[in-house]
């Protein structure tokens, strides 16, 4: 038997089938093609991270990847299967979490919310619901109404709504845009650990390039209109991440040169 | 009570008075006019024998009939309106052929199909009661938060669970609001309808004192007329208050 062809079906075996692929997707809105063409895998548990200037489609690739869009032309897979709409294995946490928790809910009742779309018997809830708030660092807060917290909090509370799918993708559109400096390295780190734990894949869209390096398995820059792939960097950077030294780390400032200088030529 | 608090009374009851000494110093005899202290009277006693008592729970069983029947109607289609534009355009003629027909419009045809009673009022009042809820809640559903929408998709919410956990919910200070005027607009109809043919309830009740020559009885009629429509208001907010203050306070009413 031929030792190369030997070698090159053990390499095609060993090597992971993408849990999300996007398959030369193009979207197009009333005319307007948003994204173009995207060829882009998504490994098992992996952390990926998306940047790119406003407009350049990073939440609409999100958005397709979630099953919220479909594609007008191209696939959209997840395990091979077609994304057409969302499915329970992949969950979204949006930016804007005053909007997308419900006001009139309890942080309690906006993470049930998640079980009872699964159907979840009354009785089993309150636990889960309880662990969960626990996991995200909210034990004891799940009385609140999402008015009543502040915004890292409502955040968390998204977070473990997202959770309480049990996902195996967790896609997250730029969750700490709108907090501060402080809270916002908080959560980074707990998402971290979170997802770790889970072995949980990670998408996550982000216009902080720090962010991206800091996170991240490996970061995607996308060129805008229409929204392409213009960059793709591995971040070997060693696990678990520290704030202060990986951030120093000169892989990281090496990477983020390279990212910056992307950016700004994206940008003329 | 403190004056503060007193003020806004102060013009009704120096209007009562004038008018009842007007009435006293020139001998008053009108079948329009009556001194406030005659119709107080005339209340007091229609009161008493009960016949505002009946008239009362008559034109307020219809009204609420009406308006459980109509508001419901007008509640689920501006629900589905609200949700499915395509079917709003497929209804859309057919609902705006419908809608300026005043509602008291419909009381011959209702009076033949129907004939006097509870029956033919309720239909009425409850045809008039679909549209401020119908038009309001449409309206009400489509200004919910598109995000909330996305999170019920992304969560894989049934329609029948997207409607009950997020669409009720995130109209419902708006279709309050809704049921409130219609709650309004229920009994303005309900005491037209007895005024106009209906031989019972309040309407009635004035339509009688009148024939009687009695203006003291026709306006005690009247003013007790307002005394609901203003008691029906306040216990409406009053459980608007109830149900929504917390959502009002925390600024998150959508």
């Amino acid at each position: 038997m031929n030792v190369v062809a030997s070698l090159y079906a053990e390499r095609a075996s060993r090597r992971q089938d993408p849990l999300i692929a996007f398959n030369g997707a193009t979207l197009r809105l009333g005319g307007k093609t948003i994204v173009e063409k995207l060829d882009l895998e998504v490994r098992l548990g992996e952390f990926l991270c998306i940047v790119g200037a406003s407009g350049c489609g990073k939440t609409t690739a999100l958005r397709l990847a979630a099953g919220l869009y479909r594609p007008s032309e191209g696939a959209v897979t997840f395990e091979g299967e077609p994304m057409t709409e969302p499915r329970r294995e992949v969950a979204i946490v949006f930016q804007d979490y005053g909007k997308a928790l419900l006001p009139w809910r309890t942080a309690a009742g906006n993470v049930s919310l998640a079980l009872e779309a699964n159907r979840m018997p009354a009785r089993e809830r309150t636990a889960r619901v309880e662990a969960l708030l626990r996991k995200v660092g909210l034990p004891g807060h799940g009385a609140k109404y999402p008015g009543e917290m502040s915004g890292g909090m409502q955040q968390r509370v998204q977070i473990a709504r997202c959770l309480a799918q049990e996902p195996k993708a967790l896609l997250m559109d730029e969750p700490f845009g709108a907090l501060d400096a402080m809270t916002r390295q908080g959560l980074q780190d707990e998402v971290l650990s979170l997802t770790q734990a889970s072995k949980t894949t990670v998408v996550f869209v982000t216009h902080d390039l720090d962010e991206a390096i800091y996170l991240g398995d490996r970061v995607i820059g996308l060129l805008p209109h229409p929204g392409r792939i213009g960059i793709e960097l591995d971040v070997d950077l060693p696990r678990p991440r520290d704030q202060l030294a990986t951030r120093e780390h000169p892989e990281f400032m090496r990477l983020r040169r390279h990212l910056f200088d992307f950016i700004k030529a994206t940008e003329h | 009570m403190s004056f503060a608090r007193a003020k806004p009374l102060l013009l009704p009851l120096a209007l009562l008075v004038t008018l009842e000494a007007w009435a006293r110093l020139t001998h008053l005899q009108s079948d329009s006019l009556a001194p406030p202290s005659a119709v107080l009277v005339a209340l007091a006693e229609a009161l008493a024998d009960l016949s505002i008592p009946t008239a009362t729970r008559d034109t307020l069983f219809a009204t609420f009939a009406g308006l459980a029947i109509g508001g419901a109607i007008g509640l689920c289609l501006g629900i589905a309106f609200g949700i499915s534009r395509s079917f709003d355009r497929l209804m859309e003629v057919t609902v705006e052929a419908i809608r300026p027909i005043p509602s008291i419009a419909l009381l011959p045809i209702a009076l033949i199909a129907l004939g006097f009673g509870y029956r033919m009022e309720i239909v009425i009042v409850a045809f008039a009661c679909v549209w401020p809820m119908l038009i309001l809640t449409r309206s009400a559903v489509r200004s919910i938060e598109p995000r909330m929408i996305e999170v019920s998709r992304a969560l894989r919410l049934t329609p029948l669970q997207r409607i009950t956990k997020i669409v009720i919910p995130a109209a419902l200070p708006r279709i309050f609001i809704a049921f409130r005027l219609a709650a309004g607009i229920a009994l303005i109809v309900a005491v037209t309808v007895e005024i106009a043919i209906n031989p019972i309830g309040l309407g009635a009740g004035i339509m009688l004192a009148q024939q009687a020559l009695r203006a003291d009885l026709m306006l005690a009629y009247l003013l007790w007329i307002g005394v609901i429509g203003y008691g029906l208001n306040i216990l409406l907010i009053a459980a608007q208050l109830r149900l929504f203050g917390r959502a009002a306070v925390t600024g998150a009413t959508p």
